[in-house]
């Protein structure tokens, strides 16, 4: 009669501490990795600087180029709102910066309540648009692998899970925070090893770009 | 003593309360029950007809805060005089008698209301030890079973019996069990809470004087005319938590000034109960209005539901430390692994030769 109090006290309790390890150890290990590989050395004489594009490259790809935004309008937009869907989301309700600050040791404001609400709305609908996209392009369902669709749920089921937990729509309600939780977790467990990793790899790669470019002289 | 005989309207009639009164507390029963006011004459009907039902009580593993709460409730209201006015029959810390002549009151009316007396329990069970807790020496075990057996129907009353409560928390020594783990063949409803709001249980009396059944209960057996929302949802300080304005400690300008009390560990978004609403003492005040977080008393497990002064989102463990051992473990297979990778890499350099133009003639 107890289990869903019980199911989210080991959401809460064990499994997210074997979530979290396997997270950060696993993360890590990953940056450890691709950092220490190196890079043979360049023996051509340099034309400019690594240091300065590398990181104006970091910034300026924030800006999608207008080629792609003519080609596919709907994969920068839905895109876009996607994702500063899920960023309010996850760093500025309240509840979530309080687990943030218990890890860290330091927290920072939330966003009123209905604000956060709306940017979940606008992740799960930006989300739902890009499967949809995914799925009806012809090029992109090509491209898509089984490890898109899985990242694509690992992202859409805490997103989903959350707006039923706030809204009490799901009862008893320890039952849909400990699946909220869940969600979470999951999400946490197999991040290093998708492609959701390119949340950390994204300003690497940004970056070698721009000092690549830098050093042979030319724009990025 | 009163007589049994009697029906409640002659019992409160002879107490002097006002036909007035009386319906003034069926009005208030109908509207904590959540139903429509066309059901107050019914109510009032059935309350001056009904006979006064035998209730035992039992309590086991309990601290006795929930009789405390029922009986320190207001002083002389028609709630009250309702309590008065069931046949409480057996009830070990209020009845006068005692040993054997106490535990014989209780076969007595086992015997003559069989299949017809509500049981009440507080408290849980140990199924570790039948020693653990014992009255006249039988243990809780056996006296659940054998008065359950002849009861119409079982109110646990208190977290403790509805749940587990507080014996159960970890690590469970006495192997406490809620009363629904070990009677399954009657109507069991659940008034947790630690302790229960007083009115809920009159409310929960009047329903089944009134229809004979009863009321409509949540997935955790519990009433939802008290239970059916959260704290949360029905607290005062909700707007300030919708705004994003928080207490940061007991003492800081928020607290003071009023605002939510998510921060320092409220446990209302998870607790359902009635506290919001109906308040305590006489309606003064409850727990959030005296500037202190909801402990979550009315749900399972609440004591082991991580600290009470810990936000609700913050896992259980010291995620702190996990984190940073996890931090540290990672570095540490993470140098294994590159030594591995220079070591095989300088090891490719050494196996290298040169190789001329002549030499590839030569071999082939």
């Amino acid at each position: 009669m107890i289990e869903p109090m019980d199911f989210l006290l080991w959401v809460r309790g064990t499994a997210f501490d074997v979530s979290l390890s396997i997270f950060v150890i696993g993360i890590v290990l990953r940056l450890f990795e691709i950092l220490s590989l190196g890079r043979a050395a360049n023996l051509a004489e340099p034309r400019g600087t690594e240091f300065g594009p590398g990181m104006k490259t970091i910034l300026t790809r924030n800006i999608p180029e207008a080629g792609t935004f003519k080609r596919q309008p709907l994969t920068v937009i839905a895109g876009y709102v996607f994702h500063i869907g899920l960023l309010i989301s996850l760093f500025f309700f309240v509840p979530h910066i309080q687990l943030f600050a218990a890890t860290f040791g330091f927290g920072w404001p939330g966003l009123p309540t209905p604000i956060v609400d709306a940017a979940t709305v606008l992740g799960i609908v930006g989300l739902l648009a890009v499967l949809w996209n995914r799925l009806t392009n012809p090029v992109m369902k090509l491209l898509s692998d089984k490890e898109d669709y899985l990242v694509w749920l690992l992202t859409f089921l805490p997103l989903l899970t959350g707006y039923l937990a706030y809204h009490r729509m799901v009862d008893p309600y320890p039952l849909i925070l400990g699946l909220h939780i869940l969600s979470i977790e999951l999400f946490l467990i197999l991040f290093p090893f998708t492609k959701l990793m390119h949340t950390f790899t994204l300003f690497l790669a940004r970056w070698y770009n721009g000092a690549m470019h830098g050093r042979r002289g030319v724009q990025s | 003593m009163t007589d049994n005989s009697l029906t409640l309207g002659e019992s409160l009639e002879r107490q002097g309360v006002t036909r007035r009164g009386f319906l003034k507390f069926c009005t208030a029963t109908a509207s904590m029950l959540a139903l429509p006011a066309g059901m107050v004459p019914t109510i009032a009907a059935a309350l001056e007809k009904a006979r006064r039902p035998s209730v035992i009580w039992l309590s086991f593993q309990e601290c006795t805060g929930c009789t405390e709460s029922l009986t320190r409730s207001h002083a002389p209201t028609v709630e009250n005089l309702i309590f008065d006015y069931i046949s409480l029959d057996y009830h070990h810390t209020l009845q006068a008698a005692s040993g054997a002549a106490a535990e014989a009151a209780r076969e007595k009316a086992m015997h003559e209301n069989e299949g017809k007396f509500l049981l009440v329990v507080d408290g849980s069970i140990p199924l570790g030890h039948p020693g653990y807790s014992t009255i006249a020496g039988i243990s809780n075990l056996q006296m659940l079973e054998e008065t359950a057996a002849g009861a119409a129907a079982v109110i646990a009353v208190g977290t403790c019996a509805a749940f587990g409560g507080l014996p159960k928390a970890a690590p469970n020594p006495t192997g406490a069990v809620s009363v629904s783990d070990l009677i399954t063949d009657k109507p069991i409803i659940n008034v947790s809470g630690c302790p229960p709001i007083p009115s809920v249980i009159t409310g929960v009396l009047a329903h089944y004087l009134t229809f004979g059944t009863l009321p409509e209960l949540d997935q955790y057996g519990r009433p939802l005319a008290f239970f059916g929302t959260s704290i949360h949802d029905r607290c005062y300080r909700r707007p300030f938590y919708d705004k994003g304005l928080f207490a940061e400690t007991f003492d800081d300008e928020g607290a003071r000034k009023g605002w939510c009390l998510y921060k320092l560990g409220c446990k209302g978004p998870m607790a359902y109960n009635a506290c919001a609403t109906m308040k305590w003492n006489q309606g003064t005040s409850w727990p959030v209005e005296s500037g202190h977080g909801c402990l979550g008393c009315s749900e399972p497990s609440f004591w082991d539901a991580g600290g009470f002064y810990k936000a609700l989102s913050i896992p259980t463990g010291d995620i702190s430390r996990t984190a940073g051992y996890a931090g540290a473990a990672g570095l540490a297979i993470g140098a294994a692994a590159v030594g591995l990778n220079r070591a095989a890499k300088s090891r490719a350099k050494k196996q290298h030769g040169t190789v001329t133009v002549d030499d590839l003639e030569k071999t082939s």
